[in-house]
């Protein structure tokens, strides 16, 4: 998939990806943190705008269409790398509810990664560890199967 | 303390209109810069409701709108972005500069104005509103067409090229001959490159020392900071306004988004004085004999800053009607021209009238021109990839 990136000078960066249903997908990612989706299908120099999206209904949309793909790839991930798997861990009422990721040092403790955070309907991909965790938060992990085990008793408390 | 009823009233009164003005303006897709000047031209001196009281307070706004502009200006900056432009545009920049100073040069002689003023009034028809332009693209959904990098590109590149310009005028204006014109220029894009090289190397402990978690601290520190470079830049002779933009230079990437993000609604509310302040200060009857010269040199402004665009967009690869559509985006002007002209200062009353009414005839015919101007021009043309297939009806 070859996706090229046009530099808006001042205003952010525009991502175009060929898509197979037809046309040129334009994404511009506005510096504000504001989206804008335009499809050329008909005059490759002006393209359709189709929509703008706010940072939290892009970050909704982003959840939306990248939760799937975060699944399969670790599946793919976990099957070629013998001895690494990929475990989820509900963040029960304790004591990291409400704190940054950061402070569990789960990675420095166990040697697994945290690598999303699903929250009821919403995925949080890549999270850093200023990622605030809220109890009920389910954590993919990736690791050896004792890391996985750790990571679980450490955010149990 | 003493609470001037007369003096927040009218204040308040003029807000109020401008808001209502405004919010009228950009419903239209058009600046609200000439409202601004308008209102200004208005509540002066010779206006038709003069504001004696809220004069004061306009003068020294002005003066933090200005510093203000060039600081969010230099915020705006990023060195990925600029030297980008550069490498594909500096071609554009060129055919940018002469093609749109010229005019603005020759116009001066022909009025008869000194040195500075000829200078200034180049600096004016060569600088398109960056501001109103890239709003503008935004408002027309255009941040996806083809021309709008070169566009965007030719903007940067302009804004740099205020950096060397601006202490020059500032040094001209000041009644120095040519070997400190020189200097002085040395002296800025020296403190520019310097600049540039801080932000880069350690634009990041920079930006840990100013930045700070809270809004108002980070607004107070960075403020305070602006004000006083660009009051020792003022000093020295390089101008306030450059002191301003060389510390929105030296912060980058978090710092000045935040700081962005702090600063552009005391930016909004002081440029807005500032544009008012520019009105304030040019009398309504000293206007009127200059409106015929003024739209003469607008219409030829119109003429070269299509041309540039033009040109611009042609190298992104873009068929006739994005070349139009580019070029006309680089007729509005705005702010900048004016703060070219607060720079000489408005004593010779005709060069401040003669820019406001220029200003004013491309504030509102820049965005009209590039929102309907496309629409007019036949489809297809040169520039475009071949065989391609074309829209027959575009809005």
């Amino acid at each position: 998939m070859d996706v090229n990136e046009v530099l808006l000078p001042g205003v952010g960066l525009r991502y175009e990806i060929p898509v197979a249903d037809g046309g040129l997908l334009g994404v511009v990612a506005r510096r504000d943190g504001e989206f804008e989706l335009m499809l050329a299908d008909d005059d490759p120099d002006e393209p359709r705008p189709l929509l703008r999206l706010r940072r939290d209904e892009a970050d909704a949309l982003a959840g939306i269409l990248g939760a799937p793909r975060i699944a399969e790839r670790f599946a793919d991930l976990t099957r070629e790398v013998p001895g690494l798997q990929a475990g989820q861990v509900e963040v029960p009422e304790g004591p990291y509810g409400g704190r940054p990721l950061g402070q569990t040092r789960a990675r420095t403790l166990t040697g697994a990664s945290i690598v999303a955070i699903v929250r009821g309907e919403e995925v949080i991909p890549s999270p850093g560890p200023e990622t605030v965790l809220a109890a009920g938060d389910v954590l993919v992990v990736i690791g050896t199967a004792d890391g996985i085990a750790a990571v679980e008793r450490l955010v149990a408390g | 303390m003493h609470v001037s009823v007369g003096f927040l009233l009218e204040l308040g009164v003029v807000l109020v209109v401008l808001s209502v003005l405004g919010a009228l303006a950009r419903r239209f897709a058009l600046s609200p810069v000439p409202l601004y000047l308008l209102a200004g031209l208005a509540v002066g001196e010779g206006g038709v409701a003069e504001l004696p009281e809220a004069a004061e307070f306009v003068e020294t706004g002005a003066t933090i709108g200005m510093v203000l502009l060039l600081l969010v200006l230099g915020l705006e900056f990023t060195i990925s972005e600029f030297s980008a432009s550069l490498r594909r545009h500096l071609p554009s920049a060129w055919v940018d500069l002469v093609l749109n100073a010229a005019p603005g040069a020759l116009a001066g002689w022909m009025l008869g104005l000194d040195a500075s003023g000829v200078l200034a009034l180049a600096g004016v028809t060569y600088i398109s509103s960056s501001g109103i332009v890239a709003r503008l693209l935004t408002d027309l959904r255009r941040l996806g067409n083809r021309e709008t990098p070169a566009v965007l590109s030719v903007l940067v590149l302009e804004d740099f090229a205020m950096a060397g310009f601006l202490p020059l005028l500032a040094v001209v204006a000041a009644g120095g001959d040519w070997a400190q014109a020189v200097l002085g220029v040395v002296l800025a894009v020296g403190a520019v490159v310097l600049a540039l090289v801080l932000s880069n190397r350690w634009g990041h402990q920079l930006g840990r020392v100013l930045t700070h978690p809270d809004d108002e601290p980070l607004l107070l520190r960075v403020l305070g900071v602006t004000l006083v470079v660009a009051a020792l830049a003022e000093a020295v002779h390089v101008s306030a306004a450059v002191g301003a933009f060389l510390v929105g230079l030296a912060l980058s990437g978090e710092a000045a988004q935040r700081a962005r993000e702090v600063l552009s609604p005391l930016r909004d509310l002081f440029a807005a004085i500032f544009f008012i302040a520019v009105g304030f200060f040019v009398e309504p009857e000293s206007l009127v004999p200059l409106l015929g010269p003024a739209l003469a040199l607008a219409a030829v402004s119109v003429v070269t800053k299509v041309a540039s665009g033009w040109y611009a967009a042609g190298r992104e690869g873009a068929a006739r009607r994005g070349r139009v559509r580019a070029g006309t985006a680089l007729v509005a002007h705005g702010e900048f021209s004016l703060v070219i002209v607060g720079l000489v200062g408005l004593s010779d009353g005709r060069l401040g009238a003669f820019v406001a009414a220029y200003v004013l005839i491309l504030a509102i015919a820049g965005p009209l021109l590039t929102r309907y101007a496309p629409g007019w021009v036949r489809v297809g043309g040169p520039g475009g990839p071949p065989g391609r297939r074309v829209a027959a009806v575009t809005a």
